[in-house]
């Protein structure tokens, strides 16, 4: 029995907010749940914000990654906003570099990004 | 002494070394460093190991102080140390950035491990 | 019993002509130090020295750990301290007692044999305060110069504001690992405080890095993208762009510009900002 992070949708985009330290089922959760919504709402971008998080270890960082290569494949872009920088300088020694992730310093400017490559897109 | 049985283990295991680095005066980035290795092993201990323990408290030696965890588990060990100890999360075959991982984060790692009888982890991070 | 005559000896050498000892030990050490020191400091200083001594001698002190010194010991630990800080050097410091004994010495023309005793005797106590003096002084300046490898560390490496969203780090000097390590440290937290999207590291002023400062630049880098901010290196030497391929360090997909005037050209750009130029320049 574990919880589910809620996903709230803003107009094309899904917004996750995490506030607290995950358990790993629930994380496994967040990403089933996150493919299910794009889908379902036909989502061009997904936000997730982690500015809560006190660390992202390994684990949580595969999820992220594997949440931008999913959405990828459903034609919808995700940016991870809001990595403080204990976290940062932690997953580099790590060796994690989330290559193909997207990220922003914070909501608003993750939120601006997705709508420069939509907008880019439709030109 | 934590038991590492079930999944949510992992998380008190966690918040058990954030207290320890705190009191023990480690900078916020050593704290991270610290909890985000301990995070690693004991995720180790409960997949690989079949489950154990974790003992962590306060160390000291000479004039330095820091914080040390020891994560034990009787599961079947492992064989080749040295290619558990190479990068390679993505070939999903290893032990995935854990034990390679976590070493960079912490300033001391030893590792004991007999097939067939367990594997034993002690991890130390100084304060600066 | 003959410790406590020579007590009373040297207390008899030291206050036969009374207030004429201080003053004359003030003037010795006064034309020695120059005006660094104020005439109405240096005259405290000697004097409440010179007073305590004479306590110190009239109670028995036999040497410069006895307890009857630690008043003694106070006040010349007080006075080496303060010229330490002053950046007075050792000499300058020590002959502060030392010129006690050259104070001394036609008292002792004047004198009989036992005042030539007491003399001695008071020289060589006079000789061990000198040597306490002295490493007081050097304790005083290696903290010094401890603290001031600690604040060289914080003000060696300043995050500046270049535009609304660009900060840069100007790095200056020798990096080593640990050095590095803070700057990684202060150029994230800055991004997260000021918002900015785009920061610049320079280092014009870097004569030379290593494999493993090099590694902590990449891996600031890194970090600053999985912040979601973009770093440019500016300001390579020839030597350094040699190290780097030398040392086979990995700069791929890194952005790096000539000069600090370039990679801010390259952030504003990356941040939207058009840079105009007038043709007939600023109206």
């Amino acid at each position: 029995m574990s919880e589910r992070i809620p996903i709230l949708r803003i107009g094309e985009n899904l917004v996750v907010s995490v506030q607290f330290d995950l358990e790993d089922q629930t994380v496994l959760n967040l990403q089933e749940d996150l493919a299910d919504q794009i889908v379902a709402h036909s989502a061009r971008g997904v936000v997730i914000d982690i500015s809560a998080l006190e660390i992202v270890d390994s684990f949580v960082g595969r999820m992220l990654a594997t949440v931008a290569s999913i959405s990828r494949v459903l034609d919808a872009r995700t940016v991870v906003v809001g990595m403080r920088p204990a976290v940062a300088i932690t997953l580099v020694e790590l060796g994690l570099s989330l290559g193909g992730v997207s990220t922003a310093l914070d909501l608003e400017k993750g939120l601006a990004k997705l709508r420069a490559s939509s907008d880019a897109a439709q030109r | 002494m934590h038991p590492v049985e079930r999944n949510g283990d992992v998380v008190h295991i966690r918040q058990a070394i954030r207290a320890l680095a705190q009191e023990g005066g480690l900078s916020l980035v050593d704290q991270t460093k610290m909890i985000t290795a301990a995070s690693e092993l004991a995720r180790n201990t409960l997949i690989y190991g079949g489950g154990g323990v974790v003992r962590a408290g306060a160390v000291a030696k000479d004039d330095r102080r820091g914080v040390g965890a020891v994560f034990e588990d009787s599961g079947p060990g492992i064989a080749d140390v040295a290619q558990a100890m190479t990068d390679g999360w993505t070939s999903g075959t290893g032990m995935g950035l854990g034990l390679s991982g976590s070493r960079r984060l912490v300033d001391e790692f030893d590792l004991r491990t007999t097939p067939g009888e367990g594997t034993t982890v002690t991890i130390i991070k100084w304060a600066r | 019993m003959s410790e406590q005559a020579d007590a009373v000896d040297l207390v008899d050498l030291l206050s036969v002509e009374g207030e004429d000892l201080a003053a004359a030990w003030v003037r010795e050490v006064s034309g020695s130090l120059g005006r660094r020191v104020s005439a109405a400091e240096l005259e405290r200083e000697l004097r409440e020295l010179y007073e305590a001594l004479v306590e110190a001698l009239r109670q028995d002190a036999v040497d410069v750990h006895s307890e009857q010194m630690s008043e003694v010991r106070a006040l010349l630990t007080e006075l080496s301290r303060s010229r330490a800080r002053k950046g007075f050097s050792p000499t300058e410091t020590a002959i502060s007692v030392f010129a006690l004994k050259r104070v001394l010495e036609p008292v002792l023309r004047k004198g009989s044999s036992e005042s030539v005793h007491a003399y001695l005797q008071l020289s060589r106590l006079l000789d061990e305060l000198g040597l306490f003096t002295i490493e007081t002084y050097t304790q005083t300046r290696d903290a010094l110069i401890t603290a001031q490898a600690e604040q060289l560390l914080e003000l060696s490496t300043p995050v500046v504001r270049l535009w609304d969203g660009v900060i840069a780090v100007p790095l200056v000097g020798t990096l080593d690992s640990a050095r590095t390590q803070v700057v990684m440290e202060k150029l994230l937290q800055a991004l997260v405080d000021t918002g900015s999207e785009q920061a610049i590291i320079d280092i014009t002023g870097v004569p030379a890095v290593d494999t493993q400062v090099a590694q902590h630049l990449l891996k600031t880098i890194v970090a600053a993208r999985l912040m979601g901010a973009e770093c440019t290196v500016s300001g390579i030497s020839p030597q350094i762009a040699q190290t780097i391929v030398a040392l086979g360090i990995e700069f791929e997909g890194i952005a790096t510009k000539a000069s600090l005037a370039d990679a801010l050209k390259l952030a504003l750009r990356r941040s939207g900002v058009d840079l105009v130029a007038h043709r007939d320049g600023l109206r």
